[in-house]
């Protein structure tokens, strides 16, 4: 299999498992549980395939194309280091999922569980493999996502909730600052690519940028792997499922922030910066984390803590700058992999056996749960660092590295004390997790009686113990070479020579250790029943980074509802007045600093002629008639602002517009249509409620809305002057005007324009147009009108009063009577619209017309039959599907923008070709018409969509009105 | 002619802004259509004005000091479509308003 292939599957797997277990059946646990270890099994046999490769020193490379202006690409890179971490996620991943399968109860959703657990697996496989740092940052912003969905997958729990925010807060803030910081190593380096930037170690350390570049990638490391002062995300995630716990914040995700620190190390570490940031933190997270593990009552936040710690002592290995403590880093993030998950995951099955996690509360299970007991109690004794197993031998090394800690600085004695008192410390609180749950005398007051887990829940911690102590006892033979490419890949020609034997010799390292077993157990003798009372951790539990945290995140709530309060308004008025000043303020300070010009163009001005002159005189009463009677005289402003319109459709015929023309007077008579339809719903509002005198603040008010109207209105015509005054025309239009034959096949110029040079822009407003068709007719599906307007028109009353008092007249004869003329005029009308439409349509790409005019033309043409005879009778006879109308447009339009595809061009290029039919003379045959035609059913759609969605609402209210007989209503 | 349209503009954008800025959602709706001709025409007119020459181009070689710019009259032609789909759809809501909250007022209710 070739080796592009090979990179892929580890990393696109997990994500198509993802995707096929969110289809799953709620029920479904076993197949999304099969379905979630083959996808995780194919990535491991993956990852074995590509061993020679990776064994042979060389790396793996797949690239693709993303952003090339801006030299991001998607690369997947696998040196020996990513492959180890991608092992790890990849096959611990298989572990969990098999130990989760068993863990996670029938009644809770499990596929969703799965899915977030493998699209987990494939955003960390992601941040492993990533060649390109913006796609690593990609990736790492996904983890926490993901993370954050995992942590609050029982989503009816407040702590799981709360855990989740938290984790997600603190998470994807690091990620922000991350991106921040690869952003500034990507402008010292000029390229995202990681071999460039693996490549530049000098260039970086010498540049100016380094520190900013150093601190906010530090700030995403140490965020993500749960480091003072961030670390206390990290134990409220217990609130996670235990499978996740083990997973995501034992072996994987915790890690990330480490792998980066390993990543960068070529490039970033050896500066006394690094040492004393990255030194201190791990320091410091390393003798906190274990201090306060010691007193944690709760299995999984012992658990937490302990973790946090080993974090801090990876971190700290990592701040020492050197080569071995390097490659004692990366042996303990392996290691701490494989005793951590098999912990949590035995932790896992005491709570789930025995009902309860409290340390105090358990006792003696040894009896009831041997083989749990066995295994937890070896992989415990591998986190205290007991000889001939894994966790010994990186201790060892990390205890080597401490005393060799670089001279002149002025804590190098502090740093080999330090590191035995946090392996004390280590040894006192495995010692109490293993004493407290499975010595004793058997607990009676368990929740549940405990028994042996099933069988298969048992072997994933059967295997990671296995591995604990096969690494422990014969390093050379397993670990070593895994290992020693793995260093190799980062350190290159750099790597020192270290040796993995079980036995170096007595030496000062060795009495370390042996004085950190002993004293830690002598401590759990001397002051265990006193930390079993402990509340909280002495001394430092007073100081709490989550309360910190939450009391940060109130202020800031508090500080934007007060914000809000300060700036923001209530009032729709305030709100517009203040856009509309700002608009104009906008306006003035760009003339204040760059003027109008009027000077330095050659001002070129036409004569007003008469006619115009007096047209607009008509438009520009109609527009202050309109603003003057809005309130009270609806209708008399909807045809007054008609007025504007009509004027504004002249201006474009007298300018060289028709196409604008055209649509203008179209779009104008359904604009009309819609706005009286919409009148017959909106209760009047007369002269008569209007309060008789206004008061000061009223006017006051309007006194300053005229003069916020004036002074825009005044502002537009003197920018609109001063651009029409000065000479016109440009590269872009005459390019267009040049272009349109040759290029698109038609002689109108703005239909071209329309369908083919702009028609991906097209497209999208002619989407923008269905969406609001269907929204408009979702809107109106439940639509209350306002009381006042319910039953009959006031009209129809008076109509129907009128047919009663004669005998012989039938109720709605009079409607009929004043209708018949318009109706049999609008009837006949049908077939002549229809016939414009399709000459608009058809003459559209040489000559006035195109697509949007002819939907709206025989949209005109159907609402005129309803208003001739109503919306039933129409519907009776001739049945519009505006929907089908609506997708097929939409449909059609995008199948011609990708028909393209087939012959290898660009989305949208159009074809054309002219041809001759009989009887119509030469027509444009373009793939462009084509494109047209779909706009044009859009529009015809949408448009008949809305009117008749509210002209609807007649007949509904009719039938709420009258159940039995409704008599038909004209619309 | 300059002067005329620019003067036109100025007053259909002041009706405009002034309805918007009234208390009564019918108000705003006219107001909305009075402010959509204002920008549609002063996008056009982005263009400058030339009678007698729409952009319909013959075959060959096209002297294009003779046409009308056609870039703002597309801008202009889908704007005036999208402006009908924005009125339909305030219509809707304000009448979707109107029903639930009992009034015609722009913030759903009435002034204290």
């Amino acid at each position: 299999m070739n080796q592009a292939l090979l990179l892929l599957i580890p990393f696109a797997t997990p994500f198509i498992a993802a995707i096929a277990a969110s289809f799953l059946p709620t029920k479904a646990r076993n197949a999304a549980a099969t379905l979630a270890s083959a996808a995780s099994l194919i990535g491991v046999i993956a990852l074995l395939c590509l061993y020679p490769v990776i064994a042979s020193g060389q790396v793996a490379r797949f690239a693709v194309e993303w952003l090339p202006t801006l030299d991001i690409a998607f690369r997947l890179r696998l040196d020996g280091f990513a492959w180890l971490f991608a092992l790890i996620v990849q096959a611990i991943g298989a572990l969990v999922v098999l130990y989760a399968r068993y863990y996670m109860s029938p009644e809770d959703p499990v596929p969703r569980f799965f899915s977030f657990l493998m699209a987990f697996m494939g955003a960390m496989t992601g941040v492993v493999m990533s060649g390109d740092m913006i796609q690593l940052v990609l990736f790492w912003e996904l983890t926490s996502f993901f993370s954050f969905l995992l942590i609050g997958y029982w989503n009816h729990s407040e702590s799981a909730q709360n855990g989740a925010r938290m984790a997600l807060t603190v998470t994807a803030l690091g990620g922000l600052c991350l991106l921040a910081g690869v952003v500034v190593l990507g402008r010292i380096v000029g390229s995202f690519d990681m071999d460039v930037v693996l490549a530049s170690a000098d260039l970086v350390k010498n540049s100016p940028l380094y520190l900013p570049a150093l601190c906010l990638i530090l700030m995403g490391a140490l965020t993500k792997s749960a480091q003072f002062p961030f670390h206390f995300w990290l134990p409220r995630a217990m609130a996670a499922p235990t499978p996740v716990s083990a997973y995501l914040h034992s072996a994987t995700m915790v890690k990330a922030g480490v792998f980066l620190l390993v990543r960068f190390w070529p490039v970033l570490a050896g500066t006394p910066e690094w040492g004393y940031i990255v030194g201190g933190a791990g320091m410091f997270t390393l003798l906190f984390g274990a201090w306060t593990a010691v007193f944690q009552n709760d299995l999984k936040g012992l658990l937490a803590y302990s973790t946090i710690s080993h974090l801090g002592l990876i971190t700290l290995l990592l701040g020492m700058g050197t080569p071995l403590a390097l490659v004692a880093a990366i042996f303990h993030i392996v290691n701490h992999a494989t005793f951590k998950a098999s912990l949590f995951m035995a932790a896992g099955v005491i709570d789930h056996e025995t009902g309860t996690r409290d340390l105090r509360k358990l006792s003696g299970l040894r009896k009831t749960m041997p083989y749990t007991a066995a295994l937890a109690i070896v992989a415990a004794a591998a986190m205290a660092g007991v000889p001939l197993l894994n966790g010994f031998l990186s201790k060892e090394m990390f205890l080597a590295e401490a005393l060799q800690a670089p001279e002149g600085r002025d804590f190098s004695l502090m740093v080999p004390i330090l590191a035995t008192v946090a392996s004390a410390l280590s040894v006192l609180y495995s010692v109490r997790f293993i004493h407290q749950v499975f010595f004793g005398p058997p607990a009676t007051d368990l929740p549940k009686s405990p028994h042996e887990p099933p069988r298969w829940m048992r072997f994933p911690i059967e295997l990671l113990v296995l591995i604990c102590v096969v690494v422990g006892t014969i390093p050379a033979l397993t670990i070593a070479p895994v290992l020693g490419f793995a260093v190799k890949s980062v350190l290159g020609d750099a790597t020192p020579y270290y040796s993995l034997s079980i036995w170096h010799g007595f030496n000062l390292p060795l009495l370390m250790s042996f004085i950190a077993l002993i004293g830690g157990t002598t401590a759990y003798v001397l002051f265990g029943k006193r930390i079993n009372r402990a509340d909280k951790a002495w001394i430092v539990g007073r100081f709490s980074g989550a309360r910190a945290f939450e009391r940060a995140m109130r202020w800031l709530n508090i500080s934007a509802e007060w914000m809000v309060l300060q700036l923001g308004s209530k009032k729709q008025q305030w709100r517009i007045r203040v856009l509309v000043i700002a608009a104009i303020l906008a306006g003035l300070v760009a003339a204040g600093f760059g003027g109008l010009g009027m000077k330095e163009a050659g001002i070129t001005i036409q004569r007003p002629g008469i006619g115009f002159t007096l047209i607009w005189i008509v438009a520009s009463v109609c527009a202050l008639a309109a603003a003057w009677q809005a309130k009270y005289h609806r209708l008399a402003a909807v045809i007054l602002m008609a007025g504007c319109g009509v004027v504004s459709a002249l201006t474009f015929v007298w300018f060289s517009a028709p196409d604008l023309a055209v649509t203008q007077i179209l779009v104008e008579i359904v604009t009309g249509v819609l706005l009286l339809l919409g009148l017959r719903w909106l209760p009047k509002r007369s002269v008569a409620m209007a309060p008789s005198k206004t008061d000061f603040a009223s006017r006051r008010r309007r006194a300053m809305d005229i003069a916020i109207a004036t002074l825009a209105g005044l502002g537009m015509a003197v920018m609109a002057f001063a651009v029409m005054t000065r000479p016109g025309g440009s590269h872009l239009s005459s390019f267009l005007l040049e272009e349109s034959y040759p290029r698109g096949g038609g002689r109108n110029v703005v239909n071209v324009l329309l369908v083919d040079f702009r028609a991906f822009d097209t497209l999208g407003e002619i989407t923008v147009l269905g969406i609001v068709a269907l929204t408009i007719w979702a809107l109106l599906r439940r639509f209350r009108p306002a009381e006042e307007s319910r039953g009959i028109t006031e009209q129809r009353r008076v109509q129907d009063r009128h047919d009663k008092q004669h005998e012989q007249r039938q109720s709605g004869d009079t409607l009929r009577e004043t209708m018949l003329i318009p109706s049999v005029v609008m009837k006949w009308t049908f077939p002549f619209i229809i016939l414009l439409a399709l000459h608009l349509f058809l003459r559209g790409h040489d000559l006035p017309g195109g697509g949007f005019a002819a939907g709206v033309a025989m949209s005109v043409a159907f609402i005129l039959q309803y208003m001739a005879e109503g919306a039933r009778w129409v519907e009776e006879r001739l049945r519009i599907r505006p929907l089908y109308w609506i997708g097929g447009g939409l449909l059609i339009t995008t199948l011609t923008g990708m028909a393209s595809w087939l012959f290898n061009y660009p989305f949208l290029t159009t074809y054309f070709q002219y041809g001759s039919l009989p009887w119509v003379e030469k027509v444009p045959l373009a793939t462009a018409v084509i494109f047209d035609l779909g706009v044009a059913l859009l529009v015809v759609g949408a448009t008949v969509l809305m009117l008749t969605a509210i002209a609807h609402q007649s007949l509904r209210t009719a039938r709420e009105i009258e159940p039995v007989k409704a008599p038909e209503e004209g619309v | 002619m300059e002067i005329i349209l620019a003067i036109g503009i100025g007053i259909l954008t002041a009706s405009g802004v002034w309805l918007l800025l009234r208390p009564r959602t019918f108000q705003v709706i006219i107001g909305l259509g009075l402010l959509g001709y204002a920008v549609n025409l002063f996008i056009f007119a982005m263009g400058r004005l030339k009678a007698g020459a729409p952009p319909l181009v013959h075959p060959g070689k096209v002297d294009t000091s003779a046409y009308a710019d056609p870039v703002p009259q597309a801008l202009v032609l889908t704007a005036i479509v999208i402006s009908f789909a924005l009125t339909a759809l305030y219509l809707v809501v304000l009448l979707t308003a109107r029903g639930i909250t009992g009034t015609d007022h722009v913030d759903g209710h009435e002034a204290e």
